[in-house]
């Protein structure tokens, strides 16, 4: 794997996480949603865009969006889906400490068999 | 102890619904971009032009209004569940995609796949025996 390769890797794991972060953050900032009729969801999809979290959280899925687009111009596909399943442990490492997610021990078992199976799925 | 039990019920609502709608979504985006043909040069004329076409089918925007319900079920779950919750549970996306194209397709499913699956199930199954929120809204 080459440096540029990795960076990107990289790039796309945090900035995803990170955008995925913003929008949990921008979805607590509105509250559990208790009533699912239309009128009510558009309410709060309307609500939830008016978060500067959401905005945030948008962005930073452009910016890991684009970067996947730009590695696998060169990177092989077998090589980037596989390496970003290291994506569950990074978003429940920025969950715990960014979010206050109480991330207990079993919750953390959990996630990491789930980033090494989604590594043998793609793999 | 009912208002647990409920959110918990709900969360696993979202959660089906939000890998129903992103699974089948991603399905039919690869098979239109794929009837499509490769995007073969960059030059802005032919970009536009292939984004152009990309946008006449209705596949595409089949499978673009998937990936937006599944958004909002996304966005709806992480209205109270913890992001350290619905995110491993999403992968069980994975194990669908693989029994759908095992069951219905007739592919081939290696064997690192299958273990690749079983460990998903297990993960979910681990996380899913934890509270969907821990946290308080702020």
């Amino acid at each position: 794997m080459t440096p540029r390769t990795a960076l990107f890797i990289g790039i796309i794991v945090v900035a995803g996480q990170l955008g995925d972060l913003s929008l949990s953050r921008a979805m607590k900032t509105i509250g559990e949603v208790h009533h699912f009729n239309p009128l009510n969801l558009l309410r709060v999809l309307v609500r939830a865009f008016r978060v500067k979290w959401m905005w945030i959280g948008v962005g930073l899925m452009a910016v890991a969006f684009f970067s996947l687009l730009a590695l696998l111009s060169w990177a092989n596909v077998s090589l980037v889906v596989p390496a970003t399943a290291a994506s569950y442990v990074v978003g429940a490492m920025g969950a715990q400490f960014l979010l206050g997610e109480h991330v207990n021990r079993e919750r953390w078992v959990g996630v990491i068999i789930v980033c090494i199976g989604v590594a043998l799925v793609c793999i | 102890m009912a208002e647990s039990k409920s959110q918990r019920g709900k969360t696993f609502v979202l959660l089906a619904l939000m890998v129903t709608f992103g699974s089948s979504g991603d399905v039919l985006l690869s098979q239109g971009m794929k009837q499509l043909g490769g995007l073969h040069s960059w030059a802005p004329a032919k970009a536009i032009a292939f984004f152009a076409r990309a946008f006449d089918s209705g596949t595409i925007w089949l499978a673009i209004g998937l990936l937006m319900l599944f958004l909002v079920s996304y966005m709806l779950v992480l209205s109270w569940a913890d992001f350290s919750y619905v995110s491993p549970a999403s992968a069980i996306g994975y194990v669908l995609v693989a029994l759908m194209g095992y069951f219905f397709l007739g592919e081939q499913v290696p064997t690192t796949r299958w273990i690749g699956v079983s460990l998903i199930c297990v993960g979910v199954f681990v996380v899913g025996g934890t509270h969907p929120s821990t946290t308080q809204n702020p």
